[in-house]
């Protein structure tokens, strides 16, 4: 009876073995993921400087961070291939409001900004965070309101008188509030002017200035936009242009690379090169003739006396 | 008499919660023989089996195994002493896993060989009247169903100590029978020492050759199951045994 | 509104002819997210079987501190890893700002509470029995583990499925951390955000539809094992 209780016994492993190598290869796809989402960016120390000629030229990238208005437009889609093409050197987009994009280069988050705040970018330069800045190219800001024009903008030649209507009849009017090189014209404009931009029919959205159109095109107010981006959402748009060509609303870019000084691991040789395209008669050319149904964005160079 | 040697013993056995459910000052059990374990509810019947199977740690007292401290000055038992014992608990679990799986499950704990395991299983599969049920999901199967596997499942390693807490409390009668032939059968084929605790007193008269009679968590009294139902010493183990204590 | 038609019409046609560039966005999506969640479950599974084993008021502090951060948001945790990984930041020397492996941090640290918190809820329903049933049986510490796991797989499943639904569906994290580098680090939320803004309606369209259709399936799947799972295979 009961012929089971003769069993030879051993003791060995416990029998979940099988478990082993799933775990096992579970922790290989995901260490060589993770890897090869580290070596997207080579170990810090090895700059641009000095780096050898390993023939790996090709995976070389920086990181190039940039305000909505430029990238939202489709001007680097058009520049950065060409440049890629000529260097090999990838770059690699961030693109933010100005104020943000100033600081992720201040903390060296990048190699290369492109940005439109001349004021902030010069001082910054001074100040040592910022090296080899550029002019690289301008266009203008625009008033943008409904077709109707209750606030009568369009009578109006300067800005600050625009905004002072704008104001006293209470219309509502969208501000990006996200201290973008857009939103500090806006808010220099109303300082200049001497009002105090609150109240009701004032809307701060913290957006940016594609999703700040759109809010101030359904709600039919009126808002400060660059050139570029309006011209590029027109279509999709309700609002149209009130007031323009007052030279307060020159809107000036200027490029920079992160200074190695500050950040050693900036990649500032490539960056460098970078700056020497957009600045290069070829580069130039290729902003100057960027165009969104038949009108230009940008104009190439500076635009302004100092 | 199957063998006198001691399989478990505990000494000054104590277990506080609130207030004390366990005072054992020594109680041993012998290789090959059964026991039971009777006593009104909250005597702490389930509490000593748990004791005993290291499943709680005792507030103060020693555990010996073979003769062996195992629990002395608040330190556990290790593996290969806890795989010389089971449990078989009133309420069973069964794994989420074929009634083939939960049967093999102690056998693949102690590394048993697979041809082993497979013969081992078989046998106890028809020794439960349940061999058609192999492949069966175990957690489909009826309360008498399920039981006889955790039965299976507890003696195929053939440990040396089998502790059943109320083996067939809730079951009907075919199945009752069917587990208390099992339980025979072991003592009758092995020298396994099996303790059961049972609320049924004319189960306890008919399956154990010893009884030990828990109340309000000491032992009032032990002896051989004849006399305990026939003469037993103290007045409060009578009126149990005759049904007089309200439990 | 038109608007809105037109862009539905134009998002089947890119999901129908698998545009390139949102497939790509797609496929990025999925691994960041994966990974985050494999990782997650890696370790939320074994921290939360092991709290699920323990008393309810033994572990009532850590407790509380998982279900604060299942509901973490998203934006925070962004913030938090981008001051982490930034040059200036304690672990900047890594280089890990704007790349998939910082958005697989930040996603992990939003699927682990939630994977260990619905684990150890799983568990604690009949982990403990199940742990002494194991153990009665002759079974080590790891086997114990293991079958306590096992036993409460289906729980355990609808965890992981409840993480890797809520980090694929999140912007705020991978947004701050990845930077929404074409091509790089972006992902299927950044790109509808970029693209909304951007006006390209089809793009957003479509891979919100994309998600939604991802969404689906993962909900199916956590809705197959709250039902328990009916097919028990294995």
């Amino acid at each position: 009876m009961l012929k089971f209780l003769q069993g030879s016994k051993k003791t060995k492993k416990i029998g979940f073995k099988s478990l082993l190598p799933i775990s096992a290869i579970l922790c290989l796809v995901l260490t060589i993921n993770l890897l090869s989402g580290c070596s997207q960016k080579p170990p810090s120390g090895q700059e641009a400087k000095g780096e050898p000629e390993t023939g790996a030229k090709a995976d070389e990238f920086i990181i190039l961070a940039t305000t909505t208005s430029t990238y939202d437009s489709g001007l680097l889609d058009v520049l950065l291939p060409a440049f890629t093409k000529k260097y090999g050197i990838e770059v690699r987009v961030v693109s933010k409001g100005t104020g943000q994009v100033l600081e992720i280069g201040k903390r060296g988050d990048a190699d290369a900004l492109l940005v439109h705040d001349r004021a902030a970018e010069l001082k910054l330069v001074e100040e040592g965070y910022f090296t080899d800045r550029q002019d690289v190219m301008y266009n203008d800001f625009i008033v943008v309101g409904p077709s109707a024009d209750p606030a009568r903008v369009k009578g109006h030649q300067k800005v600050m008188d625009a905004f002072a209507a704008i104001a006293s009849g209470g219309h509502n009017f969208v501000s990006r509030g996200d201290d973008s090189g857009t939103n500090r014209k806006e808010l220099s404009v109303w300082k200049k002017a001497g009002i105090d931009a609150s109240g009701g029919w004032y809307l701060s959205v913290g957006q940016g200035m594609g999703d700040t159109l759109r809010m101030a095109g359904e709600m039919q107010a009126y808002t400060l936009a660059d050139r570029a981006t309006y011209l590029s959402l027109k279509g999709s748009l309700n609002l149209e242009i009130v007031l323009e060509g007052d030279p307060v609303l020159f809107n000036q870019y200027g490029i920079m690379s992160v200074n190695p000084a500050k950040h050693s691991h900036v990649k500032y040789d490539s960056a460098r090169k970078f700056i020497e395209f957009m600045m290069s008669p070829e580069g130039q050319e290729m902003i100057a003739s960027f165009q969104i149904g038949g009108e230009s964005l940008f104009f190439p160079g500076k635009g302004v006396a100092d | 008499m199957p063998g006198s040697e001691m399989i478990l013993e505990v000494k000054n056995l104590s277990k506080v919660y609130d207030k004390e459910v366990i005072n054992i000052g020594q109680l041993s059990f012998r290789r090959g023989r059964i026991y039971g374990i009777i006593g009104p509810s909250g005597a702490g019947k389930s509490t000593f089996l748990r004791l005993i199977n290291f499943l709680e740690a005792p507030t103060t007292g020693d555990i010996y195994f073979k003769g062996e401290p195992v629990f002395m000055n608040g330190r556990g038992a290790g593996l290969p002493v806890l795989q010389k014992m089971t449990m078989v608990f009133q309420k069973p679990l069964l794994f989420k896993t074929s009634v083939k799986e939960n049967i093999a499950y102690g056998l693949k704990a102690r590394g048993f060989k697979k041809e082993e395991i497979q013969e081992r299983v078989e046998t106890l599969l028809k020794k439960v009247g349940l061999n058609e049920f192999a492949g069966r999901l175990a957690t489909t199967l009826s309360g008498g169903e399920a039981q006889r596997v955790a039965l299976a499942r507890a003696v195929a390693f053939e440990p040396a100590l089998l502790l059943l807490d109320e083996p067939t409390a809730n079951l009907d009668p075919s199945n009752v029978e069917l587990i208390e032939r099992l339980i025979l059968d072991l003592n009758r084929d092995t020298d396994m020492t099996i303790v059961m605790v049972t609320h049924n007193i004319f189960q306890a008269r008919r399956i154990p050759q010893e009884v030990i009679f828990l109340h309000e968590g000491r032992v009032v009294e032990t002896g051989e199951t004849e006399k305990m139902f026939t003469s037993p010493e103290d007045p409060r183990t009578r009126a149990f045994v005759e049904g007089r204590m309200i439990f | 509104m038109s608007l809105l038609f037109e862009g539905i019409l134009q998002a089947f046609k890119l999901i129908l002819t698998l545009d390139p560039y949102m497939m790509q966005i797609v496929l990025l999506s999925l691994q960041v997210s994966g990974m985050a969640v494999l990782f997650a479950t890696l370790a939320g599974v074994p921290l939360g079987t092991y709290l699920g084993l323990k008393p309810a008021e033994r572990t009532r502090f850590a407790g509380k501190l998982l279900y604060t951060l299942m509901g973490l948001p998203p934006v925070v945790a962004g913030l938090v890893f981008y001051l982490l990984f930034s040059r200036m930041g304690p672990l900047g020397v890594l280089g890990l700002l704007w790349t998939p492996a910082a958005m697989i941090i930040a996603q992990f640290a939003l699927a682990l509470p939630i994977i260990a918190g619905l684990t150890m809820i799983g568990i604690r329903g009949s982990g403990k029995e199940v742990q002494e049933t194991a153990r009665t049986l002759g079974a080590g510490k790891l086997l114990t583990a293991w079958t306590v796991v096992r036993e409460s797989r289906f729980a355990i499943f609808g965890a992981v499925v409840t993480g890797l639904g809520r980090v694929i569906a999140e912007v705020g994290a991978v947004m701050i951390v990845g930077g929404n580098i074409e091509g790089r680090t972006r992902v299927m939320t950044t790109a509808i955000v970029l693209e909304t803004g951007k006006g390209n309606f089809e793009l957003a369209v479509g891979l919100g539809l994309a998600l939604l259709v991802i969404s689906f399936a993962i909900n199916s799947l956590l809705y197959h094992f709250q039902g328990g799972g009916k097919d028990n295979a294995w």
